[in-house]
């Protein structure tokens, strides 16, 4: 039975709706490979009776003919997601051991769809951080390995990105059928690179972040990683929707995705960006966006060339905004309520040394540089400037919008997944630099969809991103299926982890 | 702002006389069922966290929905203020550490208030009138509550006021006496509850001030203020003011300057003290709430709200001016509370409304304050009073007659009209009956009689007398006309 977990989930729908396998044997055969598979790290918590448990409600359910849309598919959850007597850390010291007494609205409409749990996804800590290395529970590796030019195959550890890196290694390893991922700055897009999966970050407002613990709340949206660019449609559309406990989701029917998988897109405009043409960026990147234009202009797309002035200012401005919301939203992790407790002399020893003890090093950086750029004295120069900055670069996409392009195609990240600790220790700007095709999109609100193109030279994965109109995700999912058919099937990595 | 000088409201010092400056931060507890941004009841006097949401707790991922019926309020007041009521306002987030402040951060409104500049008119005096500018009224969230004493080594927390509708008030540097300040604030409350957005429930902490004071020499810029936090009666407010001044003014004289500061009022030493200095102040570093979008609503959301406002004390005063021929201060006692008002309304409809005003302010009120009773509790109905004024007026009983009847109403009940009945109590105008009562004390005193015609002002003497003679219920104009015939005066 192992080789249910080489199902898509559009395959596994199927197998289910047809009896060919039950929901319990398709659950089991992947906690089985997650039992194989602990060398990656991939989950924090795994949830094997609890997965059972649902497995066997939705086979119940599938024999009585009331079977959900995602009856019986059994999914990882990113440990930012609260989820009901399950613990959930967001990665971190400071919530070890924290059960909530609540769900979260995505996982919530998942679980009505008929979905089982398969376990808690490992992640940077509080989602901070480009190659899951910032994670309390350690990080996870990816199951991609490099190839020498002779073939060879290297011991060394990739990173599978960050911060939903845990999402991306399991659905990459077969662990799980698809996973919840989110998105501040990239989260989903760039480690859905790194692992040849495929990652959809809809439009803000499009996902409920009730119950997600918060990094920075005007950027972070949730969205799902899957194997195909169907399997990421069907999961949206039962993670989407309006939720009256977050203000700022937004109240619009949600259109059913997977119909747009297939769709002609004939005629559709696409903008490619100067300014992402970043000096240095590698030649066999800059080759694969080539091959990106020529599969979309072959299917009967018009390409044009546009500008999108601020982008080389999105990356700086990112990073005022998103530590200045983390570093109020972190305020509440203060040992008085919950999660970890340090004791000290008096209450702001309290708050020291809890806070010190729980926050690793990359989260208390951004919570030092949020709490800098809102101070006093600084507030004008730094965070109402980056404010500035971002309503330019939201122009910027509006006047592309406006003139025409109904999405835009760009690189994923500036290179492929890099060794574990090879990045970032001496500086953290070189891990920054990672997000820089992807934080754009967040600073705007828009959709943003990467899928693999090809593989690197040493046998990575590279990924190619579409981003699109506001709540168009429908045109982004028919440009990608164009993209996912004509490029080579770079597949998903062999075993080698046991 | 207001540049009066009232040389009357003048502090005398060593130096020369002072000029106390004072403004207002108000913070009004919304009457609402529920949370400004959770669904958690406000209800006062719960078990400690028995009124906590996961919001209120700042669980992690909860996220805050704003309450209409709180944004309703704070436009409401605002229009009771006659203030600006601002269609877009953004909350934002004030970042502090507390035990008590479970986000570590307290949702207001910073740069974009709900209501903007605004006016209270504050009658001081039956001829003093001041006008005190509002600057601004925006929304924010309570704190919980640190408590202290429950063990010997540790503090404890409740939430159940934490995430409670605050509305804060500020006002402009507009008053310049502890006297004023605290007409302000009674008129302030007094608004309040007519529109119902606030209890004023001082005792309960549903009404807390912070007093900025300052004080300078008449015409010199404004000095250096401090703020008094938390300032929890209107009593306590006006002596925090005048300590304030007083110790201000003692270090300018001594040459010092005043120090910025935050202080604390001690109403059992009568005195402030210090609690931080604005070296220690907190950076707030407010920045706009991500997770709340700007609250907007149109003039349609406003004007309805507008429509729907009950008559206001200023409007109510005029009215009870113009519609009953009351004067201006009469008017303004019985406005203070709307219960007061309707009262009188009730008492007055088909009456001479001025006599019932008189006593309903005269022998009403004044016996609710002896006693320690509201309007609401009462013992004597408006009718009842009603009842009296109408025995008066038919001069059925004496005005004298008339406070003995309504002690008799006070302690037992009754119908006014009735109880005289019952006990006689009607006013004898019979001529013929007060004639023998005067003939008789005439008769009687022939030493008096002769002292009276001598001097007519023995006149009240004999006045006396005969109300004595016939149990006060002579009616006394008669007496008199009577009994100036009979002497010849």
């Amino acid at each position: 039975m192992s080789d249910l977990t080489r199902l898509t989930l559009a395959d596994a729908r199927e197998g289910l709706a047809a009896k060919t396998f039950s929901a319990v044997e398709l659950t089991q055969a992947h906690l089985d490979a997650m039992t194989r598979a602990k060398g990656l790290n991939a989950f924090i918590v795994e949830t094997p009776d609890k997965a059972l448990a649902m497995a066997r409600a939705s086979d119940a359910r599938l024999a009585k003919g009331e079977a959900g849309p995602l009856e019986g598919i059994p999914l990882g959850i990113k440990d930012l997601y609260a989820t009901e007597g399950v613990q959930t850390t967001a990665a971190s010291h400071i919530l070890e051991g924290f059960i909530p007494p609540y769900e979260s609205t995505v996982t919530a409409n998942l679980w009505r769809d008929g979905a089982t749990m398969l376990g808690k996804l490992n992640l940077d800590e509080f989602a901070m951080g480009s190659s899951n290395e910032t994670s309390y529970f350690g990080p996870v590796v990816s199951p991609w390995r490099r190839k020498g030019s002779d073939g060879e195959i290297s011991d060394a550890k990739i990173v599978p990105g960050g911060s939903s890196g845990g999402s991306a290694a399991a659905v990459a390893a077969q662990l799980c059928l698809g996973a919840t991922a989110t998105d501040t700055g990239g989260s989903i897009r760039q480690p859905a690179a790194f692992t040849g999966t495929v990652g959809i970050k809809p439009t803000y407002g499009r996902c409920s972040r009730f119950g997600v613990v918060a990094f920075a709340s005007s950027l972070d949206q949730a969205g799902p990683i899957a194997k195909t660019v169907r399997d990421t449609a069907i999961l949206l559309r039962s993670m989407a929707g309006h939720d009256p406990k977050d203000t700022t989701s937004v109240d619009a029917p949600v259109p059913d995705y997977e119909k747009a998988v297939g769709a002609s897109i004939k005629g559709k405009v696409i903008g490619i960006p100067k300014e992402y043409r970043l000096d240095g960026l590698s030649a066999e990147i800059a080759a694969l966006w080539e091959q990106g234009v020529a599969w979309l202009q072959a299917a009967g797309a018009e390409i044009r060339e546009i500008s999108l002035p601020h982008t080389r200012h999105a990356l700086p401005a990112y990073y005022i905004v998103a530590p200045a919301e983390a570093s109020s939203n972190l305020a509440r992790y203060d040992g008085v309520r919950y999660g970890l407790r340090h004791t000290g002399k008096d209450i702001v020893d309290l708050y020291e040394l809890t806070r010190a003890e729980g926050f690793g090093k990359e989260v208390r950086r951004r919570i030092m540089i949020g709490t800098y750029v809102l101070s006093a004295g600084y507030y004008d120069a730094y965070y109402l400037r980056a404010q500035k900055i971002r309503s330019l670069i939201k122009r910027d996409f509006d006047l592309a919008y406006q003139s025409g392009v109904d999405a835009i195609l760009t690189p994923a990240t500036p290179s492929p997944a890099f060794a574990l600790g090879e990045k970032g220790s001496a500086d953290p700007v070189e891990m920054y630099l990672n997000d820089v095709f992807t934080v754009t999109v967040n600073m705007a609100g828009l959709p943003g969809l990467v899928l693999p193109g090809g593989l690197s030279s040493d046998g990575l994965p590279l990924g190619l991103q579409l981003i699109g109109r506001p709540f168009e995700e429908e045109t982004l999912f028919s440009l990608a299926q164009v993209i996912e058919e004509a490029a080579p099937k770079i597949g998903l990595p062999e075993s080698w982890w046991g | 702002m207001s540049t009066h000088v009232n040389s009357s409201k003048l502090i005398p010092g060593a130096t020369g006389e002072w000029e106390v400056v004072i403004g207002l931060e108000i913070h009004a507890q919304v009457t609402s069922k529920s949370k400004l941004f959770s669904g958690a009841s406000t209800e006062f006097g719960g078990a400690p966290n028995s009124h906590v949401s996961l919001v209120d707790a700042a669980m992690p991922g909860m996220l805050p929905v704003i309450n209409e019926e709180c944004v309703k309020q704070a436009v409401r007041t605002g229009l009771g203020l006659k203030a600006q009521i601002n269609l877009r306002s953004v909350f934002d987030r004030k970042n502090y550490f507390y035990p008590d402040l479970p986000q570590g951060y307290q949702i207001s409104q910073y740069k974009y208030p709900i209501v903007g500049e605004g006016v209270v008119l504050v009658d001081l005096s039956p001829t003093e009138q001041i006008s005190v500018g509002i600057e601004r009224l925006h929304l924010e969230q309570d704190a919980g509550k640190s408590l202290h004493d429950l063990g010997a080594n540790d503090s404890h927390v409740d939430l159940n006021r934490s995430g409670v509708a605050l509305m804060e008030i500020v006002s402009k540097p507009d008053m310049r006496s502890a006297d004023e300040a605290k007409a302000y604030v009674t008129k302030l409350r007094t608004i309040l509850r007519y529109i119902g957005s606030c209890d004023g429930n001082m005792e309960q902490g549903s009404l807390r001030a912070d007093v900025n004071v300052s004080v300078r020499k008449p015409g010199e810029p404004f000095g250096t203020r401090c703020e008094i936090k938390n300032v929890n009666s209107i009593r306590f407010i006006g002596q925090a003011i005048d300590v304030e001044a007083r110790r201000q003014i003692g270090i300018l004289e001594d040459g010092g300057k005043i120090d910025q500061e935050t202080r604390l009022y001690d109403p059992n030493k009568g005195e402030t003290r210090s609690m931080r200095s604005k070296e220690e102040a907190h950076d707030y570093r407010y920045f706009p709430d991500p997770d709340l979008l700007p609250l907007e609503f149109d003039q349609a959301f406003v004007d309805e709200l507008g429509a729907h406002l009950p008559e206001l004390p200023d409007e109510k005063k005029a009215r009870f001016v113009s519609q009953y021929g009351l004067s201006p201060y009469d008017a303004g006692v019985l406005v203070l509370e709307r219960a007061s008002a309707d009262y009188f309304e009730a008492a007055a409809k088909g009456r001479d409304a001025k006599l019932v005003a008189n006593w309903v302010i005269n022998e009403l009120f004044g016996r609710l304050n002896k006693e320690g009773k509201s309007i609401e509790t009462s013992p004597v109905s408006a009718a009842q009073i009603g009842g009296i004024v109408d025995l008066i007026a038919s001069n059925v009983i004496s005005g004298k007659l008339a406070k003995d009847l309504f002690e008799i109403v006070w302690t037992e009940g009754g119908d006014p009209a009735l109880i005289v009945e019952a006990r006689g109590m009607k006013q004898v105008t019979d001529t013929g009956a007060i004639e023998r009562a005067v003939d008789e004390i005439i008769a009687k005193n022939p030493d008096k009689v002769a002292q009276a015609q001598a001097k007519p002002t023995m006149l009240g003497w004999f006045v006396g007398q005969v109300m004595k003679g016939t149990g006060g219920k002579a009616n006394p104009q008669t007496v008199n006309e009577i009994l100036k015939s009979k002497l010849g005066i």
